[in-house]
């Protein structure tokens, strides 16, 4: 079954500061896929995910949604991803609840309630109110994931989604990313840990590595 | 949707302001007391101060701003916010408006409104505490826009404060000139209105222009 | 050809190459200029009839001070056409500007100042142009400081050029404040450079002097733009084999 690609790179390549982090990167991702991105520690992994956030503009080659070129289609691709990087972006002297408005405002029609449902999902309820610098690691972690639970986002652009989570924790968060993609969505995420999702697929940035050749064309053609 | 996001990083900046309260002391206690040095470096003759009075208020708000700037934008970036900041589904300029419009209501009113206190610290003449008030309020949302391009650009440095002030103090200099002016002249019981329009207008031109500059200058900075 | 010529711009290797052939006949032209102005101007020219011999500063004050200027807007422009354009040969030019722009201006205040000791008795006087130029010269090493500031080099280029350009809106801004404060505090002065009318006869050195500081301008700036081009490109072959001292040439030339 092949369904439509949501996100299609061409010949994506990175430079950062004289290091070649990847060239003629092709790949296309489907809805209803989760695409693990693999690859050792500084390989671009990071960077990958950076750019198609759009955090980044560092790269060279072409990003396409729904077959359109990025730079037209800019608004529909912004409105369509939902990004969590390394850092949760919770700020930490306000409450999960106050935390959350923020990223709701982002929609229309998400209430203090939905707000609420969403941190009971994530093993929250009660700690609506408490202050964030109160909360542990692992809770920091879930409030930020609790996005997860009431974003309207097509895709799901997570970096290491599953640092200072528990057992449980993971697995549920595994279940909800193959929801996701059961449900039409597409899930681009790094991980240290093996993800246990069916029909994972994978891509291996140890494959683009660029050549000394590769970079003089790449780079410095 | 386009009205609500700039209300939420509103909101929510305030509710942060209030909850570190200390951080909106801190540019007002620095106020106070370098006033306080002036007339314990240059005498307590009363002549002298009000000859300098309208200058010193002036410099030493400006600096207590250059202060303030560098906490703009750096909690954010520390903790992952200012990422999705730039990646919302709105206007980035538009969010640098709201945060700004925060720094100001923390920082630069509550000088605005110490200022006449320390003004009769030093000895300033009753005709001037008008201007005083008028062209610190213009002047402090002015120089909170153009200092959020200065925070902007060294939000990714890890000591960012000297160099904030090396960057933003040249930029600031029409403002200080005619914000002074200002003062001084309504001191020596002369029109000031002219200074105000041009700090009005120089308000103007900073809303227009910096949150692009300070957009672009966020993009940059986490991005590297 | 249209978009290729400009594409070509961005070629640092490109540029090295080319301007290869130029230098010699900028340093002659710039040093043949200087020298005969230089000469005319402080040797020949007439006597100013309030400030004798004194004037003739000028003939190094004024050039350097358009020159100082210009070089801002050079600086800010090629930073700009480096963020739009996503090149690198502009943000090595800006960057190759800035210490140059800086060293000018430092002339500019030293000249001013000598000039002003005989006139006005002082070594400094806060009067507008002087002023002005010192705060130029904080902008520019707000520049240069930004420059240093990052360890990555890409958001230090970038990063230096939003500054230079959000300083080239603010420039006129300070000029005409500092103008209008300089009024407003000082009675109508001795000037440095008057409206009142110059003599012809002084005028002749003066523009020589401007062109051939600019001709000397552009030398120092691609000399510092190549230095530039080698340190960022060192680990390419073809500055290999420049160093190296096998040059070859670049693959579109040697294909025609």
């Amino acid at each position: 079954m092949s369904l439509p690609a949501l996100i299609e790179l061409h010949n994506l390549a990175c430079e950062r500061d004289e290091r070649f982090l990847f060239a003629r990167l092709n790949a296309s991702f489907a809805a209803g896929q989760v695409v693990q991105i693999l690859g050792p520690n500084g390989s671009g992994k990071t960077t990958l995910l950076r750019i198609l956030a759009g955090v980044s503009s560092d790269y060279r080659g072409e990003i396409r949604w729904q077959g359109q070129p990025l730079a037209s289609a800019r608004w529909e691709y912004t409105n369509s991803i939902l990004y969590l990087g390394h850092l949760p972006g919770i700020k930490k002297s306000l409450t999960p609840l106050e935390n959350l408005r923020w990223y709701a405002a982002q929609q229309s029609g998400v209430s203090d309630l939905t707000i609420i449902r969403a941190l009971v999902q994530f093993q929250l309820a009660g700690y609506e109110d408490t202050p964030c610098h109160r909360l542990s690691a692992g809770q920091l972690r879930r409030v930020a994931l609790a996005r997860l639970a009431f974003s309207q986002a097509k895709v799901w652009i997570l970096d290491e989604p599953f640092t200072a989570l528990d057992k449980s924790g993971v697995a549920q968060l595994e279940l909800r990313l193959a929801d996701h993609a059961a449900a039409g969505g597409l899930v681009l995420v790094t991980s240290h840990q093996d993800i246990n999702v069916p029909h994972l697929e994978s891509v291996d940035l140890q494959d683009f590595v660029p050549s000394p050749v590769q970079i003089q064309e790449a780079f410095y053609g | 949707m386009v009205k609500s996001l700039f209300w939420a990083t509103f909101t929510r900046d305030l509710t942060l302001a209030f909850r570190h309260k200390g951080d909106m002391v801190n540019p007002l206690v620095f106020f106070l007391i370098a006033i306080t040095m002036i007339p314990l470096a240059l005498g307590p003759e009363k002549a002298v101060l009000v000859r300098i009075a309208p200058g010193i208020l002036w410099v030493m708000a400006l600096l207590a701003t250059l202060l303030s700037l560098d906490n703009l934008f750096r909690s954010d970036f520390d903790d992952g916010s200012l990422e999705q900041l730039l990646i919302a589904p709105y206007p980035l300029s538009v969010m640098v408006v709201a945060k700004v419009l925060v720094h100001w209501l923390a920082t630069g009113l509550p000088l605005t409104l110490l200022a006449p206190l320390l003004g009769v610290m030093l000895s300033l003449p009753a005709s001037a505490f008008g201007a005083l008030v008028w062209s610190l309020f213009l002047g402090t949302a002015a120089m909170s826009l153009i200092g959020s391009v200065g925070a902007a650009l060294t939000v990714g440095l890890r000591k960012g404060g000297v160099l904030i002030s090396l960057i933003v103090m040249p930029l600031y200099v029409p403002i200080l000139i005619f914000g002074a002016s200002a003062v001084q002249s309504a001191a020596l019981g002369q029109e000031y209105t002219m200074q105000l329009a041009v700090l009005g207008a120089a308000l103007a031109l900073a809303l227009v222009m910096a949150p692009l500059a300070a957009a672009g200058a966020l993009r940059v900075s986490v991005s590297g | 050809m249209g978009w290729q010529w400009f594409h070509r711009l961005g070629s640092p290797r490109w540029f090295y190459e080319k301007t290869e052939i130029w230098i010699p006949w900028l340093t002659i032209l710039a040093w043949g200029l200087l020298l005969v102005g230089g000469v005319w101007g402080l040797g020949f020219a007439p006597e100013d009839a309030k400030q004798h011999n004194s004037y003739r500063i000028l003939y190094i004050h004024a050039p350097v001070a358009f020159i100082s200027m210009s070089c801002y807007y050079i600086m800010a422009i090629s930073g700009a056409i480096g963020l739009v354009w996503k090149m690198k040969l502009p943000f090595m030019v800006m960057k190759a500007a800035a210490p140059i722009g800086l060293a000018l201006t430092v002339v500019v205040l030293s000249t001013g100042s000598i000039w002003g000791k005989p006139t006005w008795g002082t070594w400094w006087e806060w009067d507008a142009r002087l002023t002005s130029y010192l705060i130029l010269s904080f902008l520019y090493l707000g520049v240069i400081a930004l420059q240093q500031a990052f360890q990555s080099r890409d958001t230090a280029d970038k990063a230096s050029a939003i500054l230079a350009l959000v300083g080239t809106v603010n420039i006129p801004i300070i000029y005409k404040s500092v103008d209008w404060w300089y009024t407003l505090h000082q009675p109508a002065t001795l000037k440095l450079v008057g409206k009142s009318t110059i003599d012809p006869s002084m005028l002749y050195p003066l523009f020589i002097m401007i062109i051939g500081f600019y001709f000397f301008f552009t030398l120092v700036l691609i000399l510092h733009t190549r230095t530039e081009i080698l340190r960022r490109e060192s680990r390419t072959q073809w500055v290999r084999d420049l160093v190296l001292g096998k040059a070859k040439k670049l693959p579109e030339e040697s294909a025609q």
